[in-house]
This record gives C-alpha cells, structure tokens and sequence, in this order.
C-alpha cells in the first residue's frame, strides 16, 4: 500500500458523507448540467455534489444520460451549459487549463482504452513523464506504485494484449490512479468483463474507497452498490429523478421511474 | 538466344555504369521516400483535421495527384513548366515530381492509419492531461504506423520502382544507365541485369512485408 496515496487529515464533518452533502463542502461539483445531441436534450440539467471520500453510484437504464454527464464530468464530451468545480476550482468557461484540470479527475472506460503499444507500465507511466514532466526513474516508481496499489506489479512489462480483461482494467485504473486525481470516474468499469473477473476490478474499487478515494461511478453492479455505495442516484431521461443511501434506494424507492427500474433486476 | 539476354561479358563490361545508376537510383530514394513519407504524413493530418478547408484542401491535393500519371507529371515538370519560364535540372525534376506523388499515395496510407485508431485511444490520453500534440506523437501516431506498416514498405518498393521513370528526363539511374549500354551494345544482357539488381533489392523488403502482414493478422 503506498502511503503516499492515501489521503490524510480528512477533516471529521465529512468522514461520514451525508447523504445530501451540502455543495460548500463538495470536493466536487456540477451545476444544471445541459447536453444535447443534435435535437436530441441528453442532460436536462444535471446537479451533483460529491463530498470528500464518497462513492456515489450512478443508476439508470441505459440512454438516460449517465455516461454522458460522466463524459461532461471532464469535458471529453463539452457541456452545452452549466458548470463543473473541482475543489472549488472551475473547470468550465473560457481559460481553463484543461489539461492541467485533467490531471485531478481520473476516469475508466468500460473498453479499458490501455495503448496497445505500450507495456502496462508504459501505460501507466505516459503521462506522468509527458504531462507531468517526471523523470523516467521517477516515473517508473511512481507508475510501479500504482500498478501495486490494483495488485499487479508483477505485470509492469506485460502488453495490453497479454493481459485478461480483469487485468487490463486494472492497468486502466492505475493509470489513472498514477496522477494521484481528487476525483475518479468510473464508466461502466465492468461491463465489459467476463463475469468471473469482475470480482478482481470491484476489489480494487473497494479498495480505493477504503482509502479514501471520491469515486462517482455509473454500473449495474447492484450487489456492489449496496455493499460500497455511500449514495445512489437514479438517473432517467437526462435528469437525476432520485438520490438516497442505498438502503433507501433498494429498499424504499419513492418514485415510480425508480422501482419500474430495480424491478427489472433480480438478485 | 542466351547470348541476347545473359550475355555474362557484356553484363561485366556495362556492370560499373549500371551500378553510377544504381547509385543515382539511391540517391533518388534517399531524397524522395523521406520527403514524400512527410509530406505524406502531412497531408494526411490535414485530411483527417477538425477544419474543414484543410480538409477540403488536403484531399483535394491527394486525389489530384493519386490521379496524374506519375510519368505524365514529370514530363510535365521537365519539358512542360520551361514553357512557363521555370525549367529545372532533371534530378529537381524527379524530385518534385516524385515527391508529389509519392506524397499524395503515403497521406492516404497514414490516413488509413490514423482512422484506424479508435477513439477511445485519444480519450484514454486527453482524460490524463495529454495536449493534441503529444496524444498525436505518443499515441496515435504509433498505433497508426504499426497498422499500415506493410502498406508503407509496400509503398516503399513502389517508389524504387517508380524510380526508373526518371530515365525519360535523362537522368543517370539505374535503368537509364542499362538502356545506354544496351543501345551500344545491341544486346538485351544490361536490362536483364539491371532487373536482377532491383530484384536483389527488393525482394528482402517485400519478405519483410508478407512477415509484418502475418504478424498484423496474428
């Protein structure tokens, strides 16, 4: 475990996230949210805060606009309006430095997306020695670190192609866990997955929850969103229709759109 | 009838004017496969770009050039351009004229390359702070490469091939040099070694392409 990943002295209010954190306080946080694709609205106005340390699970049936809001979450898909602040600092408008934004919120694809040319290392190590300028000693360190925090330092020299999907997710992670990002973004992490590799990526997630890392992550692993979650949001035709603890989501939801949606998943 | 076409003394007497134009043939590569793989790769960034003049542009350029006879174009340039007050030394010729060509075939085959990259690769490298440049070098650009290597040294065998248009403007290559002695000579024995000389050339390189293809496809 690296120490130097965990994060440290997290104040006592936000220890246990209230399930309605209060944006102040948010490590990270979106504002009325817009998106459209041609005529298509996909995000009608989207408000998030996530707190320090909080697993917030995304839900919703697919076309309703998750992994699009996680896309506008760093811009890979530009917003048609609202506002996105990272520790209080502003990603959207003009003058940003987004590359350097970037950097703070890690994200993971559902397809992995690791470079096919490069070692899982190499991977891992791309852009803390282009973007962050590291030495290659340096960065070898710091990249071997990362692929130890998802358990698979023992694959630094092994190809993309090498690896089983499990695995190569799990490089995926590292590499954006390598940047040390306040933030990371999970997009579908498991959907591409034979079933008996799941295991191993939600294993790291817990993980990296258990030391103190803001995850927002959209998935249909529901069992996990019981277990790990801290909030549940149900999304629905581009607006967050729900939000709760997942004991209230799962056990009591309050909208119709909401348990027509659970009731379709039976574990 | 052997006399006419491997002709061993004759072959020795024309050997060291075929290899001056063997030399020259180099030399021609040497200048116009880096230039037209750049110019190539050029082009192709601009037709695969977000504006769409340059797109319009750099296509255009392409299809004008995949479209002119290589053969025409440089007859052009030489006999063609001093009816306009520009004429030039046939190696200035070849040179331009090679190095459009080849350029407008090279950009379609990195085109082809870059489109073979799938998006999620330039996410994967914007979402960890990467800028478009460094994305293009560190990971586009290779992954891009590797997919097309075989069509790339395909191309490559092309343009030394092509080479031997260059005898039409006088220019001492290979063939040119070969066509001499043979007018000399009355015998066919310096084309037939100027043809084993390009095989011995290029055949390494086209096994080289058939065990990349293979290596792709596995």
């Amino acid at each position: 475990m690296s120490k130097a990943i965990i994060r440290l002295a997290v104040p006592d209010m936000i220890l246990s996230p209230a399930p309605q954190g209060s944006a102040a306080t948010a490590t990270f946080r979106v504002e009325a949210l817009h998106k459209s694709f041609g005529a298509d609205p996909v995000l009608k106005g989207i408000n998030l805060s996530v707190q320090r340390s909080e697993m917030v699970f995304v839900l919703g049936p697919s076309g309703s606009g998750k992994s699009t809001m996680l896309r506008c979450c760093n811009r890979l898909e530009e917003p048609d309006a609202g506002e996105i602040f990272i520790q209080g600092d502003r990603l959207t408008g003009p003058g940003v430095d987004l590359n350097k934004m970037r950097q703070r919120i890690g994200i993971v694809f559902q397809s992995f997306n690791l470079y096919p040319h490069l070692s899982a290392l190499g991977n891992v190590t791309l852009a803390l020695r282009k973007v962050q300028k590291m030495p290659r000693e340096k960065a070898r360190v710091a990249g071997l670190e990362a692929l130890d925090r998802v358990g698979l330092s023992d694959r630094a020299r092994h190809y993309p192609s090498q690896l089983s999907g499990g695995q190569q997710q799990r490089v995926a992670i590292a590499r954006a866990l390598a940047l040390n990002p306040t933030v990371m973004l999970f997009d579908e992490p498991t959907s591409a997955l034979d079933p008996e590799l799941v295991g191993d990526v939600l294993d790291v997630m817990r993980d990296m929850k258990r030391q103190g890392m803001t995850m927002v992550v959209v998935s249909h692993e529901m069992k996990f969103a019981r277990d790990a979650a801290d909030r549940v949001i149900f999304m629905d035709d581009g607006l967050i229709v729900e939000e709760g603890p997942p004991e209230q989501i799962f056990g009591d939801p309050q909208h119709n759109r909401t348990r027509a949606f659970l009731s379709r998943f039976h574990e | 009838m052997l006399d006419q076409f491997f002709n061993l003394a004759i072959m020795a007497k024309a050997l060291p004017l075929v290899l001056t134009g063997l030399g020259m043939t180099l030399l021609i590569c040497a200048v116009v496969i880096p230039l037209g793989a750049l110019g190539g790769l050029l082009a192709a960034l601009g037709s695969v770009s977000e504006s769409r003049a340059l797109r319009w542009l750099t296509i255009g350029f392409i299809d004008f050039f995949r479209a002119v006879p290589p053969l025409v174009l440089l007859i052009f340039i030489y006999a063609g351009l001093p009816f306009a007050g520009i004429s030039m030394s046939p190696f200035m010729a070849v040179t331009i004229g090679f190095f459009l060509n080849n350029s407008a075939y090279f950009a379609e085959i990195f085109r082809a390359g870059l489109l073979s990259v799938p998006k999620g690769q330039v996410e994967a490298a914007r979402s960890t702070g990467l800028g478009q440049r460094d994305t293009l070098i560190w990971v586009t650009l290779p992954q891009a490469t590797r997919n097309v290597l075989p069509d790339l040294l395909s191309n490559v065998v092309e343009v030394v091939k092509l080479t031997s248009l260059a005898s039409v403007v006088s220019l001492g290559e290979m063939l040119h040099a070969a066509g001499m002695v043979r007018s000399i000579t009355y015998n066919a024995s310096p084309l037939v070694l100027a043809a084993g000389i390009y095989l011995l050339l290029l055949w390494p390189v086209i096994r080289l392409i058939g065990r990349f293809e293979r290596r792709l496809a596995s």
